[in-house]
């Protein structure tokens, strides 16, 4: 069991390891000629007009709030599922019902029109 | 004969006695032999991803009735290659203010996030990484690790139309999520467990493709949409934001973007193999026939992996050069108002048939499920065609009307 997760560790390791090696290399023998012109900011060869860290309106941020309920939701459910076939009949159905308090919420949210896009 | 019929321990033991006899403690011993291993796996996973960019451009070139790449090498198979000799002499330019450090960081997590997946992906029942016994969760895991490649690269760019592709990879992301991960409990009900291996063994008398084609068609939707492949490839839509967020990218990180996107669509083919189509095994019980007995042999095994994660691969490359993208607002309510209502329903169907039906004789169980499906799948198409007759008939009637107002005001 702890083998297995040193197994993840020196994976992820290596994992970043062998992206990083082709871009040394390029990093050798590539050309580095910076300029103020190459180096600008792209925007289809019109000069950049102020930050571009800006605040932006994300129309979806009801959807994100939607989706951190569900995301959390359905955490829960890994265990019942795994369980599922010790269960007796009573308890599935018992998970059944979380699952509609959850549709229940969405069909709460869909009908306040938070699944519109704003 | 002992090296065919295990590779793995055959080597790692001959290691283990090799560096006993050099004195090496155990523990030490473990992560040398651990660290061989996990290098093998990813050079083999990083040739693979030299092949797709051929296989890829190949692939798409017939589609679009091109020839592809056929210069350089037999059948252009040397290209590739090519390819990345110009990316890496290429100029690497960071634009000015950029977040050097995750600038960076974003292509080095892109390949970093899909070749963790390589972990645990079975490519035969005695070749793979390490058999977790909370695969599924890993999945979904390192899945948003990609993710966050692309969030963090459009943002530390320093570039609008980058940071646009960034938000809309947000939006694309909890679209997704939610069906992938009620997708993903199906396998895992219909296997009791949530290990690779276990649900592959699970799937030798019938595929979970069969039981539960619409838990197969639901991940197949979202994953796609995890990768940011058409017809959801909002981040980096060329027609609106050129690029999205690779726009300031150039020489190896966009080399390394690009063969991280080809790798994950392999990997998730590979995956869509492994939960739904019986991965290496998945014989219908044909390889207990002692005539088939070389069927159990892991290179075989691992060839007939290797063989429906590229079919795999190739239905996501088919959705992708015949679909046209959707828009961000339809991509939203196709997630939430269809894809995820769907999801819990077939979640609900197979959690309880699966206690029904529990007595009955295997062929009962199968028809069952498959029945079950048929006819979810079917209540839905009536759904969306009674909802899309309604659309029609409201854009029908106002229309001849303000056709005429606007006569009037003529």
């Amino acid at each position: 069991m702890q083998n297995e997760w040193l197994y993840i560790g020196i994976f992820l390791v290596i994992g970043i390891i062998v992206p990083i090696v082709p871009l040394v290399f390029s990093r050798l023998v590539a050309p580095r000629k910076p300029n103020p012109i190459k180096q600008s900011t792209y925007e289809c060869g019109i000069e950049t007009v102020g930050d571009s860290w800006v605040q932006f309106k994300a129309q979806y941020y009801i959807f994100a709030l939607v989706f951190l309920v569900f995301d959390v939701e359905t955490v829960f459910l890994f265990p019942w599922a795994l369980s599922l076939k010790q269960l007796p009949l009573f308890v599935v159905m018992e998970g059944v019902l979380f699952i509609a308090i959850l549709v229940t919420g969405l069909v709460y949210a869909w009908r306040k029109g938070m699944l519109e896009w704003a | 004969m002992l090296f065919l019929n295990d590779p793995i321990n055959f080597i790692s033991g001959w290691l283990r006695g090799l560096l006993t006899g050099w004195g090496l403690p155990g523990g030490l011993m473990t992560v040398i032999i651990y660290f061989i291993g996990i290098t093998v796996l990813i050079v083999f996973a990083m040739t693979l991803d030299i092949l797709l960019v051929w296989v890829e451009r190949k692939v798409v070139a017939r589609f679009q009735d091109r020839l592809g790449p056929n210069r350089i090498g037999p059948f252009g198979l040397i290209q590739p290659f090519a390819d990345i000799i110009k990316l890496i002499i290429k100029e690497d330019i960071t634009p000015a203010g950029a977040d050097k450090l995750l600038y960076n960081m974003g292509p080095v997590l892109a390949i970093a996030s899909v070749i963790v997946l390589w972990a645990i992906l079975p490519l035969s029942a005695k070749i793979f990484g390490v058999d977790l016994n909370v695969a599924v969760l890993y999945l979904v895991a390192a899945g948003a690790l990609g993710t966050l490649s692309i969030i963090v690269g459009g943002w530390a760019s320093n570039n609008k139309y980058a940071l646009l592709g960034a938000f809309r990879m947000v939006a694309n992301m909890i679209s997704y999520e939610i069906p992938m991960v009620v997708a993903l409990l199906i396998p895992t009900i219909l296997a009791n467990t949530m290990s690779v291996q276990g649900i592959t063994q699970a799937q030798s008398g019938m595929w979970f493709a069969i039981l539960s084609p619409l838990a197969l068609i639901i991940f197949l939707i979202s994953a796609i949409a995890e990768l940011g492949r058409s017809p959801f490839d909002l981040n980096e839509a060329e027609s609106e934001i050129v690029a999205g967020f690779h726009i300031e990218y150039t020489g190896m990180k966009f080399g390394l973007f690009y063969a991280g996107e080809l790798l994950h669509a392999f990997t998730f083919g590979g995956f869509i193999a492994v939960l739904f189509f019986g991965g290496y095994g998945g014989f219908f019980g044909l390889e207990k026939i002692g005539f088939f007995s070389w069927l159990n042999n892991p290179f075989v095994q691992a060839v007939v992996f290797l063989a429906k994660a590229m079919f795999g691969y190739w239905v996501i490359m088919w959705i992708k050069y015949s679909m046209p993208r959707i828009r961000i607002d339809h991509m939203l309510g196709f997630n939430w108002k269809f894809l995820t209502p769907l999801a819990l329903v077939v979640l609900v169907n197979t959690a309880i048939l699966s206690k029904v039906l529990v007595g009955l004789p295997n062929w009962g169980y199968v028809l069952g499920m498959l029945f079950s499906n048929i006819v979810i799948g079917f209540i839905t198409v009536e759904i969306l065609r009674a909802y899309g007759r309604k659309q029609r008939k409201a854009e029908a009637k106002p229309a001849p009307q303000s056709a005429h107002n606007q006569e009037q005001a003529a």
